[in-house]
């Protein structure tokens, strides 16, 4: 594991360059063939509304899968991840227009820890509300 | 209804090897649109010390979702899986899935609680390859919703 991002180099408190993804109703029929999640509330809006969602919402993983993202591209190696995790706290919902929704995610250094690795908080959100919760990576650095 | 919590600990028999494939590592890739080198060339990988293409960190639910199946549909649990959300997804990695492993998932009921008319289920998948080296763990939290009042 190869990372390019040196741990003497970072601070609690170094910032993330922090990246936006979009996601619209096709990006969620791709995603489901890829991951093999075909529940309805993530491409049948008739379904998604009879329980109880306000419109069609992405798949949480699909979420999860872009935030990391913010981490792997900063360290160069995403085989330098060691730990990840989220709190699915509100859906991304996701209209049937050409726009879509839109994922903002940010980071920052949080702690430094053993074995040159670092912990780094994402904030992730989507038309302004946080969608992850407790959204944190261990990454080890060179 | 809550669920039985006589469930917890138990350790559901590993699963039959799943083979991770170059080609579908490279269409997961492209459906979270991640145009990372690693993912799909292997030379790329090879740079950065890894044996062959590698997938993206969140690639293994798919293979440690399908095996908590066998926990969420056990009738004798009692889980309403049509009232089921995502809570909490978590993964700590001894390396990175690669294409070319050969992966059996072992499923763990760590913990089952019932709060506010909701049934609360913390699955635990142990990922081991072919060698039986240990390669990634996944906790998963799923959040059966109380059923609404008639």
């Amino acid at each position: 594991m190869t990372a390019k991002i040196s741990y003497a180099d970072v601070e609690v408190g170094t910032e993330l360059p922090a990246q936006t993804f979009p996601v619209t109703r096709a990006t969620l029929v791709q995603y489901a063939g890829a991951s093999g999640d075909f529940n309805p509330i993530h491409w049948n809006e008739k379904f998604a509304k009879e329980v109880g969602l306000p419109d069609v919402i992405a798949h949480g993983m699909f979420t999860m899968a872009e935030a990391i993202r913010v981490v792997t591209d900063w360290a160069g190696d995403p085989g330098a991840v060691v730990e990840y995790g989220v709190r699915f706290t509100k859906p991304v919902v996701v209209p049937n227009d050409e726009q879509g929704a839109t994922i903002e995610v940010s980071g920052k250094v949080a702690a430094k820890l053993d074995d040159n690795t670092v912990r780094v908080d994402l904030t992730v959100t989507s038309a302004g509300q946080k969608v992850l919760g407790m959204s944190r990576a261990v990454v080890r650095l060179a | 209804m809550a669920l039985d919590q006589s469930f917890v600990g138990r350790t559901y028999p590993p699963t039959e090897p799943y083979e991770v494939g170059r080609e579908k590592i490279r269409e997961f890739a492209e459906a979270v649109g991640d145009p990372h080198p690693a993912y799909t060339d292997a030379e790329a990988a090879k740079a950065l010390g890894h044996p062959d293409v590698i997938a993206p960190p969140t690639f293994v639910f798919a293979i440690t979702f399908k095996a908590a199946g066998q926990v969420i549909t056990d009738p004798r649990l009692g889980l309403d899986y049509s009232r089921v959300v995502h809570g909490d997804q978590k993964f700590a990695y001894v390396r990175p899935v690669r294409a070319g492993d050969r992966l059996t998932v072992t499923s763990t009921i760590e913990s089952v609680k019932s709060m506010a008319g909701n049934d609360i289920l913390d699955i635990r998948g142990e990922v081991h390859d072919e060698a039986g080296e240990h390669v990634v763990t996944a906790w998963t939290k799923l959040v059966a919703r109380a059923a609404e009042e008639a």
